[in-house]
């Protein structure tokens, strides 16, 4: 079911400002690839644009084509509301629905959505909770509303309420940067667990959470402020931290800028 | 010499002289004793003498706590007592209006009263009651409630979610406009209608200029609460393949209709006083019309207006009588309103 992502030439703006620029590269199915690079640089909103979140924001439009198994998501007549049930997203920080339970916000994507059987809903909301390892820690309390969990299992919920509507790609962007050590440890492995399913994109300012769980890594850099973002390279995790072909990208791991 | 000794003989940077906590009473108590003497003594007025008093605790604050703590302290002070004297000034014209009306109002205020209409009774007798004006108020403001609440809140909706450029910036010009619209115009605009077709007064006439006053205040109050919920549960909401219309619907307003059903509640009371549109409109009745589609109707403000008009005894009791009832109407609205707030507020308990 996890699905391949192809981009090629792909530029984004806000307005008028060009935000990211020409940017190719593909993610293949069940891998975990992650995004580094300085602020700024244009990480999120590339990941944005993979599933069409980033004409959400006033003046933000697109250039290039993103194929979802050789489905161009920009094509014309694509829904991007049906592209977003096939690419789910998790945001930097945890948003679970105020006025919902734990329940309710997990099965927030499929009732919504509006097609699914009740009986089936209790299933898939405790599938989705021990999919996102949290379901041991709320299986008491579904009914209590999801805000008064911690910033940890927060994040897990909004994980669950995501891989609800059975998306083929998960994209995080800086999943942990609100959580402690252990809750982004408990992320962590839950990314390597998800990646038996599905296609993961995340977006991280941590170069070792970028070690410890991606298989590809992508470096963004921009010239100067105010210039748009450009995807210096990718490649296997290993090598991008060993032996980078570009200067850029080693000056960068190693701290000499950025 | 030990280090104890030295550090006794340094004079503290960070302890200064202090009036013990009780000083602000003190001298309230103080100023309004003398201010009292000396206003029974001169023969001044009450108002003269809460005037005095408030004056005198300001000048005594300032002049003891310069003199005690210094002039930052002091400074500091003058500030906390301006917002006391400031929040007692603004007390007094609420607490006596309050007070004035209940006093006079409860002469007549009983179930007779709730329950009669002026049918048979004339305004210079005693008697007779409200009823008819009770029923036409609620009509009327019902009516505009329902009228102007889906269009406010939609129109809200619109502003806050969808709109872009010129359109949104010409919705918002003219809601600015409306919220000044004085509620007579409001009537004349609804009268020279039912003059083109030769219409009589009738209570729905006046809802109609009501609704034109409660839409702008329900547009704004909603755009406030609309833009109180935090963008990234829409994005939450987007992302997971949820239209933009069931994300509205599901999401935003569920976590701001707390604050959108105040603002409703507000408006309504604003509009519930006016006095002017119905006149013109709903024209006022001695009895008892449930039908607000056709003739005359009461409402509680005109008929507070067309007895106090009436300059006698009776009708002047009658009148107190029915503001307290219309105050304790917009009182009761507004803790409703409080109370829907808290109910649907975003649960935040473990």
């Amino acid at each position: 079911m996890a699905k391949r992502i192809d981009v090629s030439g792909l530029t984004a703006y806000y307005g008028s400002h060009k935000a990211i620029e020409d940017i190719s590269m593909t993610v293949e199915p069940r891998t975990v690839t992650a995004f580094i690079g300085p602020s700024g640089c244009g990480k999120s909103t590339f990941l944005r644009t993979l599933n069409r979140m980033h004409e959400v924001t006033s003046g933000g439009r697109v250039e290039g084509k993103v194929l979802l198994d050789d489905e161009d998501l920009y094509g014309p007549g694509v829904d991007p509301v049906s592209v977003r049930r096939e690419v789910g997203m998790v945001f930097q920080r945890p948003n679970p629905f105020p006025t919902m339970s734990i329940f309710d916000n997990v099965a927030a994507g499929l009732r919504l959505n509006g097609n699914v059987k009740k009986s089936e809903l209790g299933d898939i909301v405790e599938k989705s909770l021990k999919g996102a390892n949290l379901w041991n820690e709320v299986k008491d309390r579904l009914n209590k509303p999801g805000s008064g969990l911690s910033g940890g299992q927060q994040q897990r919920l909004c994980i669950a309420r995501a891989i609800a509507v059975e998306p083929k790609v998960l994209l995080m962007d800086e999943p942990c940067s609100a959580l402690d050590p252990i809750s982004t440890l408990a992320i962590e492995d839950l990314i390597g667990e998800l990646k038996e399913r599905f296609t993961i994109v995340i977006v991280t300012h941590n170069m070792q959470q970028a070690a410890r769980v991606s298989d590809r890594t992508a470096f963004f850099n921009l010239a100067a402020v105010g210039q748009p973002g450009k995807l210096i390279e990718i490649d296997e995790t290993e090598r991008i931290f060993s032996n980078p072909s570009v200067q850029a990208t080693e000056d960068y791991i190693s701290g000499r800028f950025g | 010499m030990s280090n104890a000794a030295i550090a006794e003989k340094r004079p503290s940077t960070l302890r200064g002289a202090s009036l013990p906590k009780w000083s602000p009473w003190a001298i309230a108590a103080g100023s309004v004793a003398v201010a009292v003497a000396v206003g029974a003594g001169a023969g001044l007025t009450k108002v003269q003498w809460g005037l005095i008093s408030g004056l005198l605790f300001l000048v005594a604050t300032y002049a003891i706590a310069a003199k005690v703590e210094g002039r930052r302290q002091a400074k500091d002070r003058i500030a906390t007592g301006l917002v006391w004297v400031a929040f007692l000034v603004a007390l007094v014209p609420l607490v006596s209006l309050v007070w004035v009306t209940v006093v006079r109002g409860v002469k007549v205020l009983d179930v007779y009263f709730l329950t009669h209409s002026m049918g048979l009774v004339a305004d210079s007798q005693p008697g007779g009651g409200i009823y008819h004006a009770i029923i036409g108020s609620l009509e009327q403001v019902g009516l505009a409630t329902l009228i102007a609440a889906p269009i406010g809140v939609l129109t809200a909706i619109y502003l806050v979610e969808y709109g872009r450029g010129r359109l949104a910036q010409a919705v918002t010009f003219f809601v600015d406009v409306m919220t000044g619209v004085p509620s007579i115009v409001a009537g004349l605009f609804i009268l020279s209608l039912m003059l083109i077709f030769n219409m009589e007064p009738f209570g729905f006439a006046g809802s109609l200029a009501l609704a034109i006053l409660m839409m702008p205040v329900v547009v704004r109050s909603t755009e406030e609460m609309l833009k109180l919920v935090p963008n990234e549960l829409r994005e939450a909401s987007l992302a997971l393949g949820v239209p933009k219309w069931r994300t509205i619907l599901k999401v935003v307003l569920p976590t701001s209709i707390g604050g959108i059903t105040t603002g409703v509640m507000l408006a309504i009371a604003r509009i519930a006083g006016e006095t002017a549109p119905v006149l013109l409109l709903v024209f006022g009745n001695r009895f008892i019309n449930n039908d607000p589609f056709s003739g005359p109707q009461q409402s509680l403000p005109l008929y507070i207006y067309q007895q106090y008009a009436a300059g006698n005894d009776y009708a002047y009791d009658r009148a107190w009588a029915a503001s307290l009832t219309l105050i304790a109407f917009v009182m009761i609205l507004n803790l409703v309103a409080r109370g829907i707030a808290r109910w649907k507020a975003p649960k935040t308990g473990r």
